[in-house]
């Protein structure tokens, strides 16, 4: 028997900021006339159901725990009742669906044991009450307010009108649950139509091909699958896991590729073999070294789908999820750096132009960076570097990559499993959360999504993952497991899937510590619930690792043995729920040929508008997302935690203008630097997607550059986001953009270590499906001994010579183009042959710190990197002086690879010169800095533009600080 | 230990619980500044109090220990004073040390360890109503203490949701005593500061409270983020050619300078014991 009490913290001296901000917005859109007599109110709900020998404890919990300060207090009330409101409020309750993860009552049942609470008999459940005083506000639209508030994959809730009272269903009654035992799946005699359709309707994604192949060796075995065993091998065969687009058979055009990855970007990297590769495209990320003892690991992902349903849960498990792979790298890396970037459709897209079931831009903007600053800041892993996109064709299916660096001692490096080792779970428990992640990230979203897909979305709890570290840390650090691997997409099945690749193993899915009754064994077996991973434990070190996991108060459990005989075998209660040869789970995957085709350039169509204003053109530019401030964004990150930082995303006299890059020093000792950068040429796709890989190989590079980084131990990742490959022209875009980024890394003599592909990022709507743009994007990371060497974007003085170094670039792919009607033509081009030899001379100029400040060219051209280089100076303005006869837009808004505009001192400018032209780089001065906080431009004698920084500097901060309005 | 740390240096404790996050840079900083430091998780010091006699100096780090659910700080605060509380207050009584950092100073003021605490202070969501992280000026108070110079300006990094002071006192009129204010926002030219030179719209624009004997310090900022000269957001303008910066160079201290006082105020306070017992 236990005994129910509601306690209701009411914040009436300290109301809560974010639940009366969401209000508030949701009330504006839903009801813009809606008038509110008073600020809304927001109350945390504390169900607490308890043994009835604890009662007595419950008022004390309540005022010094859960109300605990002087600016608030706890109402208790037995049962499930809230403390009455006023006559004239309505309210709105949200609370967390039965089943789904919820940390807050995690730590309250905590507090509870401390405060002698009997812990078995005790379960907690929270929520939020919102009261808005407001008039005329219709049932309807309130309960289109209260969805906005809530998410309905992950809570549920309930309205109340003036006066009616206030009645919840039990926040403790059971989930539904799945049945137990072995199932099996009729597959011996099905015909295509049927293989097909128990693809579909399972949620399995597989082709016909695939299966056709096993139903072939089902044959062979002369027996039905069971279930779990067609799940296991859906898990493994998704794209997600194996990368079978990128890897398999491609005929483009006269060439045929056996294997397109392994041709293209994986060979570079053998080509080059640089003896500081400590582990490349094996482990969860690639690995470089510092020095003879240190590495850095780096790995990037999407979480591309999920965040398009559930942003914050989305982007959080995102960065959650990338955080692991790089707690699952050899024996464990420390994570000493989170990286974001993100494409969405532009912010200011009309509400009519949102296909159905798609959230709104800015809404999935809000709820992504919040997802990525709680897990992240609360992980305590600095988020320093970035981008954010914006393109209408990101409307259905925004695009979310989450990096993360850590930090590796060689000898940690290397894993094997061998049979006897005991499969060990540690971490957060399984739920239903999370099924059919992998699956559903390799398929089309549609209007349906959200509901077809629910259980595809996780919630995250970074503290859970924070405790892994701590306790996987020491585990490393005392030498007691073998290998270790995080859960990720699949689950378990992937997990101990990959780990018993060459052993086998048995698993007893019963052992799974669960967050709640009824799960059925598939469901434990490719849970995707987050904060797990799996260890590879010899018996004799068990006593140790379950000490100190006591410690840091981190559950485990042993799933099984891992075997020799290359069988895996799941167990569930004593029952063979399935057998499988992990040799045909791994290599039995049918090859088969798909035919892309080498794009046609597309015919330049030239920007209609003739006017001339340079100064509207730039206003544009620094107005749209693409070029306009992050501070936004990026305050709200820590990249400072750690107290490794020593290039920041911000700097310059006000610390509000943009770097190109960070670095960190990683042994906190000043003897070496980390440089982190990346680079995205999405405009460039439009148009090639050659070049655009060759641009944003050429981007990461000069960025790591500009931040002080080196190419002589500068690593790359690739990172594609693909549209449907199943289009054998957008394949052949695929093709030519692996080339394009292989041949580039060559040139540069930067291998790639890592990387990830997303494809079939489509949206389905109407009947007419969309894909995204093609993306690229590359992430540099380079080592460099000593002190920091960047000299950042900001003007340091007036009367300094800025001089544009690099090549002419071109108006096709560029943002001008793409926002002044323009489309096509043929962008500028890479040159394998300068790129190298400029970025080589560049950094040795950094090095002897020749440059007052360094910027690249990108987005926006010699415009746009001139003012914002100015937005870093005290009061500096810029004056360009561009040759007669010169066409301004050209000069001006052009883009391309190579280029960079630097501040050096007059005395320099004429020794720097020679010093280029002798190295065969083109340099020219292009202007000054003034102290007059004016950007002006001449051609010749001519003013093309001329106005102040400060009107300059508002158009550029605007855009992305409407969607965090400060009250 | 880390080299050239002598036997016979103060001894530090920085204490971590499920979420903390600061803790190796807050070791690292007492190490630089010459301390012995052992980082102990909160589940081992309630199993051992007595490594508490040892110390003369306990850090609670930045974090968000436990997600900061409930309120920030709460859960660790409720377990410390289930727990611990004995332990503390006989370490505070004595005279030890204690710094609580963001996270920490949350916990401190929950239990009730500083003024304006006891019962009547309360770190509550900035006024922009988000997490923020910034490099902001603060100065210190005129209170004697082992942790700073009376007056010394600071340029140190915050970032926090919940980093606003205010306090309830019972007597609604009553002022907060300024003696206790350790530390309080300004601009860059020392006066009053507005958003977002004020991170958060403090009360008095506290940044961080003293205890009236001066040896337990709890403050917003993070001085262990600022322990080399490079970590300075901006060092690439202090130079003229660009290079990084000295420690001389800078143009306010490093964030280490709060760490090097107090430990060379248990330096002075172990040799101090040295002579008595040598005299007596």
């Amino acid at each position: 028997m236990s005994v129910t009490y509601t306690v209701t913290v009411i914040h009436d001296r300290d109301p809560q900021p974010t639940p009366q901000t969401e209000l508030r917005e949701a009330l504006g859109q839903i009801q813009p006339s809606a008038t509110v007599s008073r600020p809304p109110e927001s109350d945390p709900i504390y169900y607490l159901q308890v043994d009835p020998a604890d009662a007595d404890k419950i008022h004390s919990l309540a005022d010094n725990f859960l109300a605990g300060s002087p600016a608030c207090r706890a109402v208790v009330s037995s049962g499930l009742a809230l403390p009455e409101r006023s006559q004239d409020e309505t309210s709105i309750i949200v609370q967390r669906k039965p089943g789904v993860t919820d940390p807050v009552s995690q730590s309250v049942l905590h507090a509870m044991g401390e405060s002698g609470f009997d812990r078995e008999q005790s379960q907690v459940r929270t929520g939020w009450r919102y009261r808005v005083a407001v008039d005329e506000l219709s049932s309807e639209n309130l309960v289109e307010v209260a969805g906005q508030l809530g998410n309905e994959i992950v809570d549920e809730w309930f309205t109340f009108g003036e006066g009616e009272p206030e009645m919840v269903p039990d926040p403790f009654r059971s989930f539904p649950s799945e049945s137990t035992g072995r199932v099996e799946v009729s597959l011996l005699d099905a015909n295509d139509e049927q293989l097909q359709s128990l693809s579909d309707t399972g949620g399995l994604s597989l082709d016909l091909v695939e299966m056709q192949t096993i139903q072939n060796h089902y044959r062979g075995l002369d027996r039905n699958p069971s279930e779990i065993e067609l799940e296991t091998i859906a898990q493994t065969w998704s794209e997600h896991c194996c990368h079978k687009t990128l890897t398999g058979r491609i005929r483009h055009g006269d060439h045929v590729y056996g294997n397109m990855l392994k041709e293209t970007i994986f060979g570079v990297t053998r080509e080059l073999d640089k003896p500081w590769c400590w582990s490349v495209f094996k482990d969860n990320a690639g690995v470089i070294g510092i020095d003879d003892e240190w590495g850095v690991s780096f790995k990037v992902e999407t979480h591309n789908h999920p965040s398009a349903l559930e942003p914050y849960g989305g982007a959080g498990t995102g960065i959650g999820g990338v955080i692991r792979d790089t707690l699952g790298t050899g024996l464990g890396a420390r994570p000493i750096l989170n990286t974001d970037v993100f494409c969405f459709a532009p912010l200011d897209t009309p509400n009519e132009d949102l296909p159905a079931g798609t959230l709104h831009p800015r809404r999935i903007l809000r709820g992504v960076v919040s997802g990525v600053r709680d897990y992240g800041n609360r992980m305590g892993i600095p988020t320093a570097n970035g981008a954010i996109h914006f393109h209408p064709d990101f409307v259905g299916n925004p695009l979310v990559f989450c990096g993360s660096v850590g930090l590796i001692r060689k000898e940690h490096v290397d894993k094997t499993v061998n049979p006897g080792d005991q499969i060990v779970a540690i971490g957060g428990r399984t739920g239903r959360d999370g099924i059919h992640g992998a699956t559903f990230s390799s398929r089309e979203l549609t209007e349906e999504s959200e509901v077809v897909s629910s259980g595809a979305v996780q919630i995250g709890n970074p503290i859970e993952e924070k405790k892994v570290l701590d306790a996987l840390m020491r585990i490393r650090d005392e030498n007691l497991c073998r290998s270790v691997t995080d859960c990720g997409a699949g689950g378990f099945s992937s997990a101990v899937g990959e780990m018993g690749e060459e052993t086998g193993a048995d698993v007893y899915l019963e052992k799974a510590p669960l967050k709640y009754d009824g799960l059925g064994p598939t469901e434990v077996w490719i849970s995707e619930a987050q904060e797990r991973m799996v260890l590879a434990v010899d018996p004799v070190n068990m006593t140790r690792l379950r000490e100190i996991l006591l410690e840091e108060e981190v559950e485990c459990a042993v799933l099984g043995e891992f075997r020799g005989d290359g069988m895996l075998r799941l167990h569930h209660h004593g029952e063979l729920m399935g057998e499988l040869d992990v040799k045909f789970l791994h290599d039995g995957r049918p090859d088969f040929e798909r035919v892309s085709v080498i794009p046609m350039p597309k015919e330049e169509l030239p920007i209609a508008s003739a006017d001339v204003d340079a100064e509207m053109i730039l206003s544009t530019l620094l107005e749209d997302g693409n070029v306009a401030s992050k501070e936004p964004v990026i305050r709200q990150y820590d990249h400072e935690v750690q107290g490794r930082m020593t290039f920041r995303p911000l700097a310059g006299a006000d610390r509000d203008a943009p770097m190109d890059g960070c670095s960190l020093d990683p042994l906190r000792d000043g003897s070496h630097q980390v440089v982190v950068s990346c680079g995205l040429s999405i405009g460039i796709g439009s148009v090639d997607a050659y070049q655009m890989a060759c641009h944003s190989v050429d981007e990461a590079l000069r960025n790591c550059i500009a931040s002080g980084g080196s190419l002589e131990r500068a690593a790359l990742l690739d990172n594609f986001a693909w549209g449907d490959v199943r289009n054998d022209e957008i394949l052949g875009e695929l093709v030519e953009c692996s080339r394009g980024a292989a041949d580039a890394a060559l040139a540069y003599g930067t291998p790639f270590v890592s990387g990830k592909d997303s494809l079939h990022n489509t949206y389905r709507s109407g009947g007419v499906s969309r894909s995204i743009p093609s993306v690229l994007l590359v992430s540099a990371i380079s080592i460099t001994q000593g002190e920091p060497v960047a000299a950042g974007s900001d003007l340091k003085s007036s009367g300094s010579s800025l001089i544009l170094i690099g090549p002419d670039g071109g108006i096709p792919g560029s943002l001008y183009q793409h926002r002044f009607g323009g489309s096509g033509g043929r962008p500028a081009l890479f040159d394998a042959e300068l790129g190298p030899r400029l970025l080589q001379s560049m950094s040795a100029w950094m090095r002897d710190r020749k440059f007052r400040a360094v910027h690249d060219l990108s987005e926006g051209g010699l415009a746009v990197a001139a003012a914002e280089m100015a937005f870093g100076g005290e009061n500096t303005g810029v004056a360009l002086q561009l040759p007669a006869a010169t066409d301004p837009i050209h000069a001006l808004f052009s883009e391309g690879p190579h280029r960079f505009l630097v501040e050096v001192s007059p005395e320099f400018e004429q020794a720097f010169l020679e010093e280029a032209q002798s190295a065969g780089i083109p340099a020219q001065v292009v202007g000054c800095s003034t102290d007059d906080h004016q950007m002006s431009v001449r051609v010749g004698e001519d003013l093309v533009l001329e106005t102040s920084i400060g009107i300059l500097k508002t158009h550029w901060k605007k855009t992305l600080e409407a969607a965090w309005p400060v009250e | 230990m880390a080299s050239g740390v002598k036997n016979d240096a103060p001894r530090a404790l920085v204490l971590r619980a499920a979420g903390t996050n600061c803790d190796e840079e807050t070791v690292h900083a007492l190490e630089l500044a010459g301390a012995i430091v052992t980082n102990v998780h909160v589940n081992v010091l309630s199993e051992n109090p007595e490594l508490l006699d040892d110390v003369g100096l306990l850090a609670i780090p930045g974090g968000f220990t436990f997600g900061d659910d409930v309120a920030s700080g709460a859960v660790l605060a409720h377990i410390l004073e289930q727990r611990l509380h004995d332990s503390l207050h006989a370490f505070v009584e004595r005279g030890g040390l204690v710094i609580g950092i963001c996270n920490g100073f949350q916990v401190l003021v929950r239990l009730g360890l500083l003024p304006g605490g006891e019962n009547r202070g309360a770190l509550l969501w900035n006024q922009s109503a988000r997490f923020e992280d910034r490099w902001v000026h603060i100065q210190a108070g005129a209170a004697e203490s082992p942790w700073f110079e009376p007056g010394e300006k600071y340029f140190i990094p915050v970032a926090h949701a919940e980093g606003r002071f205010e306090w309830f006192p019972e007597d609604a009129g009553a002022t907060l005593d300024s003696a206790q204010v350790a530390f309080h926002y300004t601009d860059v030219s020392g006066e009053k500061a507005s958003y977002p030179d004020d991170p958060n719209g403090s009360h008095k624009a506290v940044a961080g409270l003293i205890s009236p004997d001066g040896n337990v310090l709890g403050m917003m900022p993070h001085p262990e983020r600022f322990v080399r000269p490079e970590h300075h957001p901006t060092w690439m303008r202090i130079r003229p050619d660009g290079a990084v910066p000295s420690e001389e160079e800078l143009p306010v201290p490093l964030g280490l300078s709060i760490f090097r006082r107090a430990v060379e105020t248990l330096r002075q306070r172990s040799d101090q014991l040295v002579e008595e017992r040598g005299t007596s």
